[in-house]
């Protein structure tokens, strides 16, 4: 209990902004100096995050000729939406966002379902090997065959161009089982006593008992493996060559190697429907880039805010303990 | 008595058997392949199953090192590696830093507004990192238009196919991405300060520079130390990601490390077998590496860190 108390007591005090007047304000010029340095040199390195995010979605709503000249860059200039209309006209980008989609939901639900059972199972002491079976878990963190051999396992088990190597692989996640077996073990011992008494069994003990009161640290691994899953490149990369299976992220890598070509097939598509298109609707092989890679960030950005709160929590629980 | 030992057997088994499911899925995706090592030891081209290749021994060990042209490419690659995890290393004081001057902003609202725009990089990939450095950066991006436009500059700057600077480059992109997020952990380590600690201070006279110099940078020497050992452990796993979205035909040289290196052999030029072999030597390494650090944590600090 202990444990967990701390984090969230520790966690409060970030919110309520009481830790800082642990040091009691000073008035000497030195130290206002110091401050003023610390104030400069963070809102700079704020800046520095966050304007190319900024940077990137005024020049996607840009008129196209004004922002391949590179004049926009404070705010957006002729604003217009055809850059995102046009992009989504382009083959197989609809059906990369369903694959990205897909394994998105698909493989953060089952990582979350594992890590709470797994999490919960592995702080039962009448487990068999319990131990063994723990430790058989946590060293695959840092321990693993490499690149190849794992490319070459997923071949001979025929998981190449298969939407089941994104799945499988994820199931199991030892980091965030040990979230989960931390918070378990910090809640009180008599409430599963008292359960098993009434003659609940191990499973109902876990989906009645454990968890809802889990669900905080479950809308973190939620969070997590979700955002993995989303930003996962490698194993397409590796694994896939059958377009069918491209999730966005690969097909944005492709978009920014790839030549004009891109470019020259959105406008050829366009001017079918639209006889005369005016330069400044006009996609160039960036506009079709970087509104690419806003789709691809957008919905990390719209989440980020909300979901920020808790990770804040999540990952203090987990650093108390160590 | 005896009925009552069989049936605590039961159920300690079918505990079991609810995790086993779960246990087999990890013994394939994650101890299945070390199978695969055994490929190092044959001489294996992909069409040929393994069980028609020829055993060679250690051959694609020594051939790492067998003559001028690969023992300098093997330097090079070992040099990269070295140099982009040295780097990591030698800055790994950066996010306590943070850490610590972050929690000297007192005015709330700004704190966790830098707290939360300073995160946000470290949950995108690489591959969007690397589009929003190309949308920046590249010979059409925004800031080559910017220049352009008011004047500083003729012909753009090539900052992504410069050979010149990419370990200096991959650091700062690394830092970008993963500086406010790393310094969380310190964030909580300070919050587990001692108030009296301060109180102390502060009646000692002490100044702000002085609380910090002498209490706050104390206290999070035991985080630092675990973390630093870690990144120890870890030197020689680069990862993949971020170097192969950042590689092209001008800094190939510079960028490739172990895990691009190991990557390039086997996708780009089908030499699986010593890509193997370079990837078991890594693992063992890595290991030894993991438990002397875990070693030298027990004995300063009687602690171990795994």
């Amino acid at each position: 209990m202990s444990e967990n108390t701390a984090g969230i007591a520790t966690d409060e005090k970030i919110h309520d902004g009481n830790y800082s007047s642990k040091i009691k304000a000073h008035t000497s010029p030195a130290d206002k100096a110091v401050t003023l340095v610390i104030y400069v040199l963070f809102s700079l390195y704020s800046l520095i995050c966050i304007y190319p995010f900024y940077s990137i979605i005024i020049n996607t709503i840009s008129a196209n000729d004004i922002s391949a000249n590179g004049e926009v860059f404070l705010y957006p200039k002729h604003i217009q939406f055809h850059n995102y209309i046009d992009v989504f006209k382009i083959p197989g980008l609809w059906n990369a966002a369903v694959v990205s989609v897909g394994r998105t939901v698909i493989g953060a639900s089952l990582t979350v379902g594992t890590s709470a059972f797994l999490g919960f199972m592995f702080t039962q002491m009448d487990l068999w090997g319990r131990k063994f079976w723990y430790r058989y878990t946590v060293i695959t963190m840092f321990f693993n065959a490499g690149v190849i051999p794992w490319y070459l396992t997923m071949r001979s088990l025929h998981l190449t161009n298969n939407f089941l190597a994104y799945i499988l692989p994820a199931v199991v996640m030892p980091f965030y089982i040990i979230l989960v077996k931390t918070f378990v073990e910090s809640t009180p011992k008599e409430l599963q006593q008292a359960a098993s008494i009434d003659g609940a069994g191990t499973l109902t003990l876990f989906f009645k008992i454990m968890l809802p009161i889990c669900k905080p640290i479950l809308a973190t691994v939620a969070i997590f493996a979700a955002v993995e899953q989303w930003n996962s490149f490698q194993d397409t990369l590796l694994l896939v060559t059958d377009n069918k299976l491209y999730s966005l992220q690969f097909i944005l890598y492709n978009y920014i190697n790839q030549a004009s070509s891109i470019s020259t097939l959105v406008n050829l598509q366009n001017a079918g429907s639209t006889a005369i298109q005016s330069l400044a609707t006009k996609q160039t092989t960036t506009s079709i880039r970087m509104t690419v890679t806003i789709i691809v960030v957008a919905p990390i950005l719209l989440i980020y805010p909300i979901f920020q709160r808790f990770f804040v929590k999540g990952i203090m629980i987990g650093a108390v303990k160590g | 008595m005896q009925a009552r030992k069989i049936s605590v057997k039961t159920t300690e088994i079918t505990k079991f058997l609810y995790i086993l499911p779960f246990m087999i899925l990890l013994g394939v995706f994650a101890y299945y392949p070390l199978y695969g090592w055994v490929y190092a030891f044959f001489d294996y081209t992909p069409p040929i199953p393994l069980s028609q290749s020829p055993f060679v021994g250690l051959k694609w060990f020594h051939s790492l090192v067998e003559n001028k042209v690969k023992i300098d490419q093997t330097l090079q690659v070992l040099k990269n590696t070295f140099g982009m995890s040295g780097l990591s290393l030698l800055f790994s004081w950066l996010p306590m830093m943070f850490a610590i001057f972050l929690t000297e902003i007192k005015a709330v609202r700004f704190r966790k507004f830098i707290q939360t725009v300073t995160t946000l990089p470290n949950f995108i990939s690489w591959v969007l990192v690397y589009s929003l450095a190309f949308s920046m950066f590249s010979s059409e991006g925004i800031v080559n238009g910017l220049l352009k436009q008011i004047g500083l500059i003729h012909s753009p700057l090539l900052l992504l196919q410069n050979a010149d600077h990419v370990w200096i480059m991959m650091w700062m992109w690394l830092t970008w991405k993963t500086l406010g997020w790393s310094a969380i952990l310190y964030i909580a380590a300070i919050m587990s300060i001692d108030d009296s600690l301060y109180e102390a201070a502060y009646v000692d006279g002490a100044t702000r520079m002085q609380v910090i110099w002498y209490v706050v940078i104390p206290s999070m020497i035991p985080t630092y130390f675990v973390l630093t050992m870690l990144q120890v452990a870890s030197f020689l796993n680069n990862g993949l990601e971020q170097y192969f979205v950042f590689q092209n035909a001008f800094n190939k040289d510079s960028i490739q490390v172990l895990d691009l290196y190991v990557y390039n052999l086997a996708m780009g030029g089908g030499s699986y077998s010593v890509s193997v072999a370079i990837s078991m030597l890594k693992s063992l390494i890595s290991v030894v590496l993991l438990f002397s650090v875990n070693g030298m944590s027990k004995l300063l600090r009687g602690e171990s860190i795994v």
